[in-house]
C-alpha cells in the first residue's frame, strides 16, 4: 500500500517536473506572479536607465543634428573615431585613465591593508574607534568639498600652501597651473577619501581569522612580524584578490566626480589630468559635440567591456572561484 | 625568545599608534581648515591668506550665508525632499529585489541577477542617457530627474540579496508559505523586520548618495530653485571666481562687497553641516553592514 502510494507520488512529481520543464517559462510566471511583479519595478528601472540608452550608441556614427534626433542626423561612419584617434586624443585620453586607475588600485588596496594591519594590533578600543571614525569621515563628505579644499589650500594668493611659505620666506608657488604636480596631488586626495572605507573591508576581513592561528603560531615561537607576514597577510588575499578584479573591470571608468571637482575646465592642467570620463562630460556640456562625445564614451565600454571578459576568462583558467562570472 | 617578541610587539604598537594618529591629523585637516576659514575675518584673508586658526575671527561668512536665508533654505528643502523620497523608494524596490532574486524556488534568479549586473559591464554611455532623459522623457528641470536616476545599483542590490540570504534562515519562510503567507506577505512581514541591518546600510549608502550629488543638477536642472544644496555650493564657488575675475579685468574689485572668502567656507560648513552631525549614528551602521554584505559576497 505505502509502496504503491511512493510510487505514484513519485510518478506525480516526475510530472511535475517535465511539465514545469516543458512549459518554461509562462508555467513559472504564473506559479510565482507575486515574485515576478515584485520584481518587476527593478527590471523596468535597468530597462530604461541602462538598456534604453544604448540605442543611442547610433550618435557616435552620426554628425549630430539637433533638429533631426537620432535618426535625422547625417551618417557619417567613423569619422569620430577616426578624429579622436588621429588627433592624438584617445591615446592620451586612455593612457590617463588606466594610469590613474592602476596607481589608485595599488596604492589605495596596500595602504588600506597596511593601515588595517596596523589598526587590528592597537588595543586601545578607544583610540581605535576614534581614529577608524576620523579616517571614513572623508568617504561621506561630497566631492564639491573638494573643490573647495583645493581652493583654500593651493589657491595662489590666499591658499595655506602659500601663507606657510610666505611664512618661511619662501616664494609662491603655483600649484593650480602646474601640471605634474597633480600626478602625485589626484592620487593623494583619492586616497584622502577612499582610504577609510577600504579600511573597514579589510578590518572585517582580519576580524574573522580565527586566533586560534595566532595562538599556534605564538607557541612556535613567531613574533608579531612573521605573525602578520605569514598568517594575517595570506588570509587577506581573497579579500584583496576580489577588490582587484572588481576594480581591474572597470579600468577604463575614471573617477568622475574626483576629477571634475579638482581640475574643472582648467585647460591648463588637461594634459596630464584628463580621463575619458572629463573629456566625454566636457564634449556634452562645453562644447556640445555630441556624435564626438558618444564616439568616446562608445570606445570606452567596448575597450573597457572587451577587457573584462579578457580579465575573466584568464581568472578561469587560473582559479575559478575568483571569476566574476 | 620570549623577551624579544614582547621587544618586537612593544615596537611595532609604537610604531601602529604614531601612523595612524599622523594618518588621522591628515584626514581631518582639510575639514578643520574649512571650519576656520568659516570663522575668519574676511579682509584678513585676503591679507593673510588661510590658516588652520583664525588670525581675526570674524562671522561675517555666516551673517551673508544667512542675509538672504530663502535661497539656501530653498536648497535645503530641495535636497531633503529628494533624499527623503529617493531613498524610501529606492529601498523599498531595492529590498524587494534583493528578496527576490535570493529565492531558490525562483527559476530565473541567474538570469534576471545577470541582466541587471550586465549594466555595470557595459553601457550606453553619458550622452545617448542625457539624450534620452532630456529629448524622449522630457525630464529637464523636474524633480524626477533628481530621484530616478539614483534610485538602484547592482551593486546594493547585490548586497542587499546577500545579507538577506545570509541574515535570514531559509526555513523561516518556509514555514510562513506553508502557513499559507503570500510571498508579498512574507516579504513584507518578515524580510522587513528581520534584514532592518543591511536596509540601514543600503538606505545610508542612497542618503549619502542624493544628499552629495551635485552631478544630476549641474546635468538637468535649469532653474534656481530646484537647486540641489551641493550644486547650489559648486554654483557659488564658481560664480564668486567670476565675479572676482571680472572685478580684475575691469579694475574694480567686487571682492568688499560681498565678504567672498569668508562666505565661500561658511557655505561649505552649512552645506556638510547635518552630515557630520549623524555621522557618528551613520558610520557605525555602515561598519556592521559592509561587514556583513561584503565580505561574506
Amino acid at each position: 500500500m505505502s509502496n504503491t502510494s511512493t510510487r505514484e507520488n513519485a510518478a506525480v512529481l516526475q510530472d511535475y517536473q517535465l511539465n514545469s520543464k516543458k512549459r518554461g517559462f509562462l508555467f513559472e510566471l504564473m506559479k510565482n506572479k507575486i515574485l515576478f511583479l515584485m520584481l518587476l519595478p527593478t527590471l523596468i528601472f535597468f530597462f530604461i536607465n541602462s538598456y534604453l540608452p544604448m540605442i543611442g550608441i547610433y550618435y557616435a556614427f552620426t554628425k549630430f543634428d539637433f533638429a533631426g534626433g537620432l535618426f535625422g542626423s547625417p551618417f557619417v561612419g567613423l569619422k569620430n573615431f577616426e578624429f579622436l584617434y588621429k588627433s592624438g586624443l584617445l591615446l592620451k585620453l586612455t593612457i590617463n585613465t588606466m594610469g590613474y586607475n592602476l596607481v589608485f588600485i595599488f596604492l589605495g588596496n596596500g595602504l588600506a591593508i597596511f593601515c588595517a594591519i596596523l589598526l587590528s594590533e592597537v588595543n586601545s578600543k578607544f583610540f581605535k574607534k576614534i581614529t577608524q571614525s576620523i579616517m571614513f569621515l572623508p568617504f561621506f563628505i561630497s566631492f564639491v568639498i573638494l573643490n573647495v579644499i583645493n581652493y583654500n589650500m593651493f589657491n595662489y594668493d590666499r591658499g595655506f600652501l602659500n601663507s606657510i611659505l610666505e611664512v618661511f620666506n619662501l616664494g609662491p608657488v603655483d600649484v593650480l597651473n602646474t601640471p605634474w604636480v597633480w600626478v602625485i596631488l589626484i592620487p593623494i586626495f583619492y586616497l584622502w577619501k577612499t582610504l577609510g572605507y577600504a579600511m573597514v573591508i579589510y578590518l572585517a576581513a582580519i576580524s574573522g581569522i580565527s586566533e586560534d592561528y595566532y595562538e599556534a603560531a605564538k607557541i612556535d615561537g613567531a613574533n608579531i612580524f612573521q605573525r602578520i607576514w605569514n598568517i594575517t597577510l595570506p588570509m587577506l588575499k581573497p579579500t584583496f584578490v576580489i577588490l582587484l578584479l572588481f576594480a581591474l573591470g572597470s579600468i577604463m571608468r575614471g573617477q568622475f566626480e574626483l576629477f571634475y571637482q579638482l581640475i574643472g575646465n582648467n585647460g591648463i592642467l588637461f594634459s596630464t589630468t584628463d580621463i575619458i570620463d572629463t573629456y566625454v562630460y566636457r564634449s556634452l556640456r562645453v562644447n556640445f559635440d555630441i556624435g564626438m562625445a558618444t564616439a568616446a564614451g562608445l570606445y570606452q565600454s567596448v575597450f573597457g567591456f572587451v577587457l573584462i571578459i579578457a580579465v575573466n576568462y584568464i581568472i578561469r583558467k587560473i582559479n575559478d572561484d575568483y571569476a566574476l562570472f | 625568545m620570549k623577551v624579544k617578541d614582547a621587544e618586537y610587539a612593544v615596537l611595532f604598537r609604537t610604531l601602529a599608534y604614531s601612523i595612524i594618529s599622523f594618518l588621522s591629523l591628515i584626514c581631518l585637516f582639510p575639514l578643520l581648515l574649512i571650519l576656520s576659514g568659516s570663522f575668519t575675518n574676511n579682509e584678513s584673508i585676503f591679507q593673510d591668506g588661510y590658516h588652520i586658526i583664525p588670525k581675526v575671527f570674524g562671522v561675517e561668512g555666516y551673517q551673508t550665508v544667512f542675509r538672504f536665508p530663502s535661497t539656501v533654505i530653498t536648497a535645503y528643502g530641495v535636497t531633503i525632499f529628494v533624499t527623503i523620497v529617493g531613498t524610501v523608494v529606492g529601498l523599498f524596490l531595492i529590498t524587494m529585489a534583493g528578496y527576490v532574486l535570493q529565492r531558490k524556488d525562483f527559476k530565473y534568479r541567474n538570469t534576471f541577477t545577470f541582466f541587471i549586473y550586465f549594466t555595470t559591464l557595459f553601457q550606453g554611455g553619458l550622452v545617448p542617457w542625457y539624450i534620452l532623459l532630456t529629448k524622449h522623457l522630457q525630464l529637464l528641470d523636474t524633480y524626477t530627474v533628481l530621484i530616478f536616476p539614483a534610485l538602484m545599483s547592482p551593486f546594493l542590490i547585490i548586497l542587499m540579496r546577500t545579507f538577506i540570504k545570509s541574515s535570514i534562515p531559509e526555513e523561516v519562510i518556509e514555514s510562513a508559505k506553508m502557513d499559507g503567507a503570500n510571498d508579498f506577505m512574507i516579504y513584507y512581514r518578515i524580510i522587513l523586520q528581520l534584514a532592518l541591518p543591511g536596509m540601514a546600510t543600503v538606505g545610508l549608502f542612497l542618503a549619502i548618495n542624493y544628499w552629495n550629488d551635485w552631478f544630476l543638477t549641474s546635468l538637468f536642472i535649469t532653474s534656481q530653485d530646484k537647486y540641489q544644496l551641493q550644486f547650489f555650493l559648486l554654483d557659488f564657488m564658481n560664480s564668486a571666481a567670476a565675479a572676482r575675475d571680472l572685478g580684475a579685468g575691469t579694475g574694480v574689485n567686487l571682492g568688499f562687497d560681498v565678504p567672498i572668502e569668508s562666505t565661500k567656507m561658511a557655505m561649505a560648513v552649512v552645506v556638510t553641516g547635518p552630515i557630520i552631525f549623524l555621522y557618528p549614528f551613520v558610520q557605525r551602521f555602515f561598519v556592521k553592514g559592509l561587514t556583513i554584505g561584503a565580505v561574506k559576497g
